[in-house]
This record gives structure tokens, sequence and C-alpha cells, in this order.
């Protein structure tokens, strides 16, 4: 679509809007950083000279940080390449570890690929695996969690945030269950740490994921929270090495990576209860936009327990491609097929009970710590404008503005 | 994804967009594709009574970019063309002409079926409109 709507003074173009999927480096965390690429380079295991002090206690400070965001203590952060080897780690390690317990693990539909697909591994090696459909809020139902577990299971995997429709997950009542039931509870808080005040005692985790790029750090680190206490939390090591991270994560530690996480979750506490104010702000800004201006929308997730900077909206009878192509110089993320390496539609809002058109016509819209209210107004301005012009290519919003029932037609669809 | 120069000229400026009445005898509808398979192709032409000639076409298309362009591209060449000429464009036509990678080739494929599709509506309808025995062609 030809671009009509001009960019504002102050609006640089593109425009990144796509934070669930990675945000931008903050330059304090750059800044917090550099100096471990540089002069201070030693290894943090070197237990013997002035090298590997100073990299250790840069270590270590970071530990501190990152704890001090989820309740935690030091001794309880793991170290790890990101959040996808945090949730492997944490599930299989499990898994291995309280084999001789039982062999059931209870997850929803709607998490993230590291963790189904890490369960779906398990059940090739014997383990049973309970996905959980959520509601059509994308909140799951506490009384199915309780229906699910039976005395064979060892562990309940559920995520804080969703990272497509950014629902938030009675964690603090899953957590409770679980401790009621003796069941270790992992969460995978990618999305959630360093957005939503999270305590790892609050809500009884025995183990957390959590990431640096998803809250303004690096890539390449991530952590696992694993309990000592109340009760200790035991796991069998997926690499093996030199023993480093109490044994259960050998490999030399990343450490101007690891500086930058902690840096990063330092920030996070700081800015976190004002940042939050001002992401919602923006989000219900632009969902208002839109929704002033537009009829025929979605939006998708409940909206009470949500990620402040999240909004996903399905534009219906627009495909998701067409339209990111119409809005080319911001960066979002669609639902739809077309944008998939799979050519399937998005499996969260499918589990949400949407139709596959609906899901085609999605954009996750993921507000974050960089972005103005003047590019949210032009975002807004754009999406109405393009998603008008193809309502005009649309047969289908055609056909429903004569009053025709879309799902009554007999459609002539090709085997694809 | 990157499109090709053809692709985003007809997604920025479609070509023909529009409905015709369908009731017209001389206008012929194909409707092809699903929403759930997220491209629908409606396609119309009207044909010249008295030359054969397909006098003006029209589309919408609920689709991707190239499914917009495929469909777009087609409203252009079945102008002017006979009916018979108009069952000749082939979905590879379309490919060439767009550069449409392979994941797409699906939207020419619909687009082709689109325009047999509004062709045929035709014809059945000029079928059950003129009287019996009398031939189409002279």
């Amino acid at each position: 679509m030809s671009t009509e709507v001009k960019a504002p003074e102050g609006v640089k173009l593109p425009i990144y809007m796509d934070n669930h999927a990675t945000t931008p480096l903050d330059p304090r965390v750059l800044e917090a950083m550099l100096p471990y690429f540089g002069a201070k380079f030693g290894n943090a295991a070197s237990r013997n000279h002035s090298f590997g002090w100073e990299a250790e206690e840069a270590v270590e400070q970071a530990r501190e940080q990152i704890a001090k965001l989820i309740g935690a203590t030091a001794k309880e952060i793991i170290f790890t390449s990101g959040a996808t080897e945090s949730n492997n780690l944490a599930i299989k390690g499990v898994a291995e570890m309280y084999r001789e317990k039982g062999n059931h693990i209870i997850t929803c539909a709607t998490e993230h690929k590291a963790v189904l697909d890490t369960c779906k591994r398990l059940e090739k090696y014997g383990y049973r695996v309970t996905y959980l459909p959520p509601g059509k809020d994308g909140l799951i139902d506490l009384d199915d969690l309780k229906r699910a577990m039976d005395d064979k299971t060892i562990l309940v995997t559920i995520m804080a945030a969703n990272n497509e429709i950014g629902v938030l997950q009675p964690i603090e009542q899953i957590g409770a269950l679980c401790k009621e039931r003796g069941v270790l509870f992992h969460t995978d808080a990618v999305q959630a740490v360093g957005k939503v005040p999270i305590d790892v005692n609050k809500i009884n985790a025995s183990l957390l994921s959590l990431s640096g790029h998803k809250i303004y750090g690096p890539k390449g680190v991530g952590a696992l929270y694993v309990r000592r206490k109340n009760p200790r939390v035991q796991l069998t090591a997926l690499i093996d090495g030199g023993g480093h991270e109490r044994g259960m994560r050998s490999g030399t530690l990343n450490v101007p990576g690891i500086v930058g996480l902690g840096k990063a979750c330092e920030i996070a506490m700081n800015d976190m209860a004002e940042e939050s104010k001002r992401l919602t702000a923006l989000r219900d800004r632009l969902k208002n936009k839109i929704l002033a201006e537009l009829d025929e929308i979605q939006v998708n997730g409940n909206m009470e327990h949500h990620l402040p900077g999240n909004l996903n909206m399905s534009f219906l009878y627009v495909e998701g491609e067409s339209l990111l192509m119409g809005i080319h110089e911001i960066a979002v993320s669609s639902g739809s097929a077309c944008t998939s390496a799979t050519l399937e539609p998005s499996y969260v809002l499918k589990a949400l009970g949407l139709g596959d058109d609906v899901a085609h016509s999605s954009i996750r819209f993921g507000i974050g710590r960089f972005n103005t209210e003047a590019e949210i107004d032009y975002v807004a301005n754009k999406m109405v404008d393009v998603v008008k012009k193809l309502r005009e290519l649309s047969p289908l919003y055609e056909m429903v503005r004569e009053g025709i029932d879309l799902s009554k037609i007999e459609w002539q669809a090709e085997g694809h | 994804m990157a499109y090709s120069d053809k692709v985003l000229d007809h997604y920025s400026h479609p070509r023909n967009v529009g409905s015709m009445d369908k009731n017209d005898p001389n206008v012929g509808t194909g409707m092809v594709g699903a929403p759930e398979c997220g491209d629908v192709m409606k396609l119309q032409v009207k044909v010249d009574e008295a030359t054969g000639i397909i006098a003006d076409a029209k589309f919408k298309t609920f689709g991707c970019g190239s499914a917009i362009a495929s469909s777009s591209l087609a409203t252009e060449w079945l102008k002017g063309k006979t009916v018979d000429e108009a069952l000749a464009i082939k979905n590879t036509d379309i490919v060439n002409e767009l550069s449409l990678p392979p994941v797409k080739i699906h939207c020419s494929v619909l687009a082709e079926d689109a325009i047999k599709a509004a062709i045929g509506d035709y014809k059945k309808k000029q079928g059950a409109h003129k009287p019996a025995g009398e031939t189409v062609a002279s």
C-alpha cells in the first residue's frame, strides 16, 4: 500500500516494535559489559590469580543482581546460554533426577517450543506428558491442573507470561497447588522477568528460566533459578565437563554476557514500576486508537492479566502477511502462516480456539523501553490506513458487509 | 521475505480492484480459495456480447502480497482477450512475470483457478441464457 501516512518529525524509521522477539541492548548494559571484552578477560574459574578473581567477582555480582530481581539467593542462580537451555536443563534435568519418583509432567499447549519440544522428546523416552488446553482467554484452568495431577506427577511447567498473546498465567496459585501436592514447579519466565514483579518464594517456584536479550541485555546468556531449600531441587546436568555452576552446567562462563545480564536485571529492578506504567499506557493508547477507527477487530488474550507492552490483535478479513507488507517500516510479528517457516498459523492462537482465518489476520505488537508516544501514534495511523486499504481489496470484508455469513459458504479450497 | 519489484508494484497499486454485478448475464464470477488457508480470490470478467471479448475484469483478494499481485496481474491480462484466450493463461506465466518464489506458486495456481472459475460461470450463464440450439460462436 502506498504510504500516505507520513512519519512525523522525531520518528525515525524503521520502528522496532517486536520486543518479545528480542530487545535492543540498553546502552548502560553495553557500558557495563565492555571492560570484560577487553582488559578484564579472565576466566572466572581461574582461582589462583587476579585475572580470574576479577572475572569471578563480576560473575558473583551479576548473580546477586539477578537473584535480587526474582527474590532468590545468589547460590540459586545457574548461568546458561539462554532460556532455551534453561528450559531444557530444568525439564530434562528434573525428569532424569526424579525418574524413580514418577514419570508424569504437566505443561500447557501454549508454552514456548523450548518447553513443548523438550516435553515431546521426553515422551519418546517413556515419560507421560499432559498438555493442558488454555481457555479462550489464554489462561489455564486450575481445576484442569488439579485433575491432571496424579501420584506419578513429578513436574509442572507453566510459563509466567506468554510470548505471543502476553497473558500472565496464575503462577502464584499454580505454585501453591504444586507445593501442596509435593510436585516441582518450573516456570519459563522469559517474557515476565523484569516486566512484572516475580518473587520465587511468593510463587513457590522450584525452577525458573530467564534470558538476557528479552530484558535489554545481551543475547546468548540466560539463567536458571534452582531452589536450594524447602525443598532443595536437584538436577541431572545436560552438559558434562569441568563441573562449573555447582556441577549443573559445565562450560567456561560467558563473563561479559553474565555481567550484561546482571546489569539488565539491576536496571529492570529499579525501573520496573515506572516502566510498566508507561508501557501499559502506550499499549492502551495503541489499542484504543486502532479500535476507534476500525471495526471487525479482535483483541487476543486476557487483557486483565497481561504484560504491559504486549498487544495481539486480529484484523479480520485481512491477511497478516499482506498487512506486514503494508507496514514494512514497522517491525512487528504476525500469526499468519505465510510468515512462519512451517506455513502453519500460530499454534498459540489456534490453542485459544481461534480459527485459522483469525490467526492468519493477527499482528503482535511488542512495545518496549525505547518506544515513544510519537511512534505509537504513527503505528496506529499506519495500521488504520493499511487495514482500510486492504479491506477495500478483501472479498471477505465485502461479503460480511453484505450480511453474508462466511461460515455458511462452501469454499473451493485447494489442498494446501 | 524479499518481494520482486513487480509484486511490490501490484501490491502498492493494485489494478482493477472492485466488483461487478454478479447477476449480469455478461458477467462471470469466480471465487476460489478459503479463509482458513489464508487466501480467497474473487475474479470477475465482463464479456462484450457483440465481440466475445473480455471488456472488463475486476478482482478482490484476501491473501498475501503475492496472491494480491497474481490476481491483479490476471485482471490486466484478461482485458481484451477472448474467452478462449483467457483460458490459455497458465499459472506458470504468472510465476514468470512476477518472479514468484517456490513457496508462492500456489498463489499463481489460485489465480489460474479463479480465471477458469470466472469464465466457467460466464459460460454457464450464457448456456442457460441462450435459447437451446443456438451456438455461441458464429
